[in-house]
């Protein structure tokens, strides 16, 4: 299986995407986003960092990139595709997934080890956990407070569109603790947390990141 | 326009020579190597390049100590480029450098502090390095003085902002508060970076014929003769009225997304093999780059200034001379392979402009509408700049100060056990370090608070490198060439616990004002003492770093001697961290403990004192120590370790528990006082599950070895002495910087439905 990892400029863990990839035994194949070139992946991931150095608003300038036009198309039509962080931010703004990102409420940028509950485990993105688990990967941003206004939110609640939710502390003053939410298909999902940085013993302060990528392998067979 | 046709004819012109820092034998001397007065041009390049920042003319004669240590095998590049480069085995090289920031970091915390990381980066860069980590070595003045409110929450934010941004972590450092730094902080950043061996690039400009390219960000009006105006003498305009001729802020404003984008575009071109020499644009921006460049090579170097893209187009010739933008480069291009350089840089979507060619002659010519402003042999410019022996004296205070014995007895070990853990000196740093990114690149193996920072180079062979910075102003104040000592071997110490092998120093040393005869001999002796030092541990110097005129009016900082140790571990997979994880192991104390509280935390937090003479310095047990360390580590005999420095055997254990939260019943042998609060050499705190053959492995070391208890609980016990339930010290401990730089939350307020997309 091959997963698409996109390179904007600006972006920083496309290294760390590519590793989780190749760890939960899929092929990365390097994307970049001037290009109109999906290469056949079986799914996408954003990455994290300040793709087009954050300018305007985070994620703006690189939802409109032609790569991702081709990546929202993509999208309509069942590919899966994770937003990490930037990535997040980068499909809220291309209008895949709802709400927004804005400076955290402490108005420092944020590092810690983050416990997250796994709410909907039946994404392409996290059929390897069980509803209701905690996992721990890291959190690392500036402006990740998730954002929708309340009858928006209250209907991403109903309709079950809350993937993971901050559990043991809000870093970063989102609504409701939510950490990453789902398309209506459960296809696309963003999340502010890192699971690449949560794939190997000596360098995370877990491995549960690695579940959302063997996740999308076992989606992808099954479909 | 001032022309050198003009200047030849014009000889009585008075020209700002001291406005510009320049003393009256410097100026003459410049009439005497061009043979007329120089141009305005002219002049603005050499006041720059003859600034103390970068000519080092005050340090000169007492850093060529380094040169004379011992050459090493693991050196392969030294001292003189941009930074060292070390062997660190399996045919990978490693290149790190601290540098300071310090004056612009004052005057404009964020942006100070942003573009003193964005430098350090692009001199690992030009050495032909990805870098890959930073950390960051901070000095405030008091830390519930109001203008450190002031500077510090910025410092932290530009250290964080632009190394996050360019996507390398930020694996440890210092943060550490005194009086003597409140008009002077110190702002030290660290770069390391990886290459392999046939990667090592080098500035300077080769064959003739050859293009120069600028590349990177325009060049504007920021940071306008910032190395002259800001790191000579003092930059307190209303004082004796040195400033800059321009009318635009001296510090430099940072772009990390252009930086970010350099790296990348640099990391291709190096690996297409597209240039000869590169040099990266800091101080005395593109005077610096050229002369560097062309007095590096062995030919002239012509430059076309109308080519240089601008930010201003109203800018002078002298101020796009003296610009100090950040995020450019300068390199050297064989015309052949100019249009592949170009297309890698029009790929990032950086800026790339051809400016000039390598000639066969011996001159730096710069030209300007046609006309000649700059017509200077290069090597007077960047290499043989003045020369001073200053004068020096030993502080007549010092013997006064040596002989103020600290006090040593504690008339409450447990509410001094807090005070000092407590301490914005020994609090938890997690309200700083939470805003840098540990993680990006995922080879972080430990990062602050651990002693080192270690990061893996190789994902096949799990080598690694360790790095840490030290740097304890209090003992150097008390005795600059054993404290500066002491500091190597904290950092030496630091690297070995986590079971790296020690392996090459950097440097950063921040001192008062080189005119005053008391700092210039507190300089010398650390020099001396570096050297020293770094010949008794085997170790060689890499490069480094001066600054000087860290001052407030008459006051001087305390000397503030960084020192930086670079280790490596042959797997890194066997490293030991400081943090106890297990209940049931034994906890042993390695090395051997003195009453010795000169220029301790304990003295200066519980009574306010600064005195005495600091830990006496045995190098040869640290190296036995640190032999001890890597051993252990390599069989997996422990599992955690943790270096004693500031706070002694307190700070340590709490460090020790409260990372996992796992506390241990302890007693200590000896004066209470000195068995918790004192500060000797060559000591660690190790945790074990086989305590036989750790002693057996100290014993053949023959470093003392003392069992001090068993890991488990929720509370520091020691036997008849105190119990401190870790609920109560991580309250202490943690409390510290959030109540002092803490700034409140925004409520999280109702979005009206519509201003967000919902779909």
């Amino acid at each position: 299986m091959r997963i698409g990892v996109i390179t904007f400029p600006g972006s920083l863990d496309d290294v760390d995407a590519a590793r989780a990839v190749r760890l939960a035994g899929a092929e990365p194949v390097s994307l970049w986003h001037g290009e109109h070139d999906l290469k056949d992946v079986d799914a996408v991931v954003l990455p994290g960092g300040f793709s087009y150095g954050d300018y305007l608003r985070a994620g703006a300038i690189a939802a409109r990139s032609p790569l991702v036009r081709d990546v929202v198309a993509a999208a309509r039509t069942g590919l899966p595709v994770l937003g990490i962080c930037n990535g997040f931010q980068v499909l809220c703004e291309a209008g895949l997934l709802p709400g927004a990102l804005t400076r955290n409420s402490h108005l420092h940028f944020r590092n810690r080890d983050q416990a997250l509950l796994v709410e909907r485990a039946d994404t392409a993105w996290t059929s390897s956990f069980a509803q209701g688990q905690t996992i721990v990967v890291p959190v690392k941003n500036g402006e990740g407070r998730y954002v929708a206004a309340d009858a928006d939110l209250d209907r991403l609640e109903g309709e079950g569109r809350v993937v993971v939710r901050y559990t043991g502390g809000n870093p970063n003053g989102s609504s409701r603790d939510i950490a990453g939410v789902t398309s209506a298909d459960g296809r696309v999902v963003g999340l502010m947390p890192h699971p690449e940085h949560a794939v190997e013993d000596l360098t995370g302060p877990s491995t549960d990141g690695l579940g959302f990528f063997v996740s999308v392998l076992q989606a992808a067979v099954a479909a | 326009m001032d022309t050198v046709e003009l200047a030849a004819k014009s000889p009585e012109d008075q020209q700002p020579w001291a406005e510009l820092g320049l003393k009256d034998d410097e100026y003459a001397r410049i009439r005497e190597i061009l043979g007329r007065r120089p141009t305005t041009a002219e002049l603005a390049m050499y006041s720059v390049m003859w600034s103390e920042h970068c000519s080092y003319k005050s340090s000169k004669v007492h850093l060529r100590r380094f040169g004379d240590l011992p050459q090493s095998d693991a050196l392969l590049v030294g001292m003189g480029e941009n930074a060292g480069v070390v062997d660190v085995g399996d045919g990978w090289a490693v290149t790190f450098k601290v540098e300071s920031h310090n004056h612009p970091s004052y005057v404009e915390p964020y942006q100070g502090a942003a573009t003193g990381v964005g430098g350090i980066v692009r001199d690992i860069l030009t050495m032909g390095a990805r870098p890959v980590a930073v950390m960051d070595s901070l000095r405030f003045g008091a830390a519930d003085a109001p203008d450190t409110a002031r500077v510090l929450p910025g410092v932290v934010a530009g250290v964080g902002g632009y190394g996050n941004c360019l996507g390398l972590p930020n694996i440890g450092g210092e943060l550490l508060f005194d009086d003597c730094y409140a008009g002077n902080p110190l702002v030290n950043a660290l770069c390391v970076g990886v290459m392999k061996h046939s990667d090592v690039r080098l500035a300077k400009a080769e064959g003739a014929g050859n293009k120069v390219v600028l590349f990177g960000a325009r060049t504007g009006g920021d940071g306008i003769g910032g190395v002259s105006v800001l790191a000579s003498e003092t930059f307190d305009d209303s004082a004796d009225g040195r400033r800059g001729p321009a009318k635009r802020p001296a510090v430099q404003v940072g772009d990390p997304f252009t930086e970010k984008l350099l790296i990348e575009a640099c990391l291709e071109i190096f690996a297409a093999d597209l240039v000869t020499g590169i040099q990266d644009l800091g101080g005395a921006g593109i005077s610096c780059a050229t002369s560097e460049l062309a007095a590096a090579g062995s030919g002239g170097m012509a430059i076309d200034l109308d080519a240089v893209p601008l930010r201003d187009s109203t800018l002078t010739p002298a101020e796009i001379l003296m610009s100090e933008s950040q995020e450019r480069m300068c390199a050297i291009v064989e015309p052949g392979k100019v249009e592949e350089f170009l297309a890698v840089c029009a790929r990032w979507d950086v800026l790339a402009t051809v400016i000039g060619e390598v000639t066969d002659g011996d001159r730096l010519t710069i030209d300007w509408h046609g006309e000649r402003i700059v017509d200077v042999p290069p090597r007077t410019v960047a290499l043989e700049g003045p020369v001073y022996e200053r004068p020096m004296s030993r502080p007549a205070d010092l013997d006064a100060l040596q002989a103020d014995a600290p006090p040593s007895s504690s008339a409450d070990l447990r509410a001094d056990w807090l005070a000092v853990v407590s301490s914005p000196d020994g609090a938890d740093k997690t309200w700083v370090t939470e805003q840098y990114d540990r993680y990006v690149r995922g080879n972080t193996v430990l990062a602050q608070p651990e002693d080192a920072g270690v990061l893996r180079i190789d994902e096949q062979s799990n080598r690694g490198i360790a790095l840490a910075l030290d740097g304890n102003a209090r003992y150097a104040r008390l005795d600059p060439y054993t404290g500066t000592q002491l500091n190597l071997a904290e950092a030496y110490r630091n690297v070995a616990v986590s079971g790296a092998r020690p392996l090459a120093v950097t440097n950063c040393l921040n001192f008062g004002s080189p005119e005053e005869p008391e700092v210039m001999w507190q300089f010398a002796e650390a020099v001396r003492g570096l050297a020293d030092g770094c010949r008794a541990l085997g170790l060689p110097v890499t490069g480094g770093n001066v600054s000087l005129y860290n001052q407030t009016g008459e006051t001087a900082i305390n000397p503030t001697p960084v020192i930086g140790v670079l280790g490596v571990h042959a797997d890194v997979t066997r490293r030991v961290p400081t943090g106890w994880r297990a209940d049931g192991e034994t906890v042993l104390l390695l090395g051997e403990t003195r009453p010795e509280f000169g220029g301790s935390a304990w003295a200066g937090v519980v009574h306010g004192h600064l005195g005495g003479l600091p830990p006496a310095l045995d190098l040869a047990a640290e190296q036995a120590l640190a032999e001890l360390m890597v051993g252990l580590a390599a069989d997996g005999l422990v599992s955690s370790a943790h270096d004693l420095a500031d706070g002694g055997l307190a700070q340590a254990l709490t460090e020790c528990a409260l990372r996992y939260g796992i506390g241990a019943q302890l007693r200590v042998e000896g004066d209470p006082t000195a068995a918790l609060f004192a500060e000797s050499g060559a000591r660690a705190v190790v945790t074990t599950a086989d305590a036989t053959a750790v002693r057996a492995a100290a014993e053949a070391a023959g470093v003392p070895v003392t069992e001090l208890g068993t890991t488990g609980g929720a509370a520091l016990a020691l036997d008849g002495l105190l119990e401190l339930p870790l609920a109560e010290l991580r309250e202490a401990w943690t409390a510290t910087l959030p109540a002092l730089f803490g700034s409140p939350e925004i409520a999280v307020g109702t979005v009206p439905a519509g201003t967000v997309p919902t779909s």
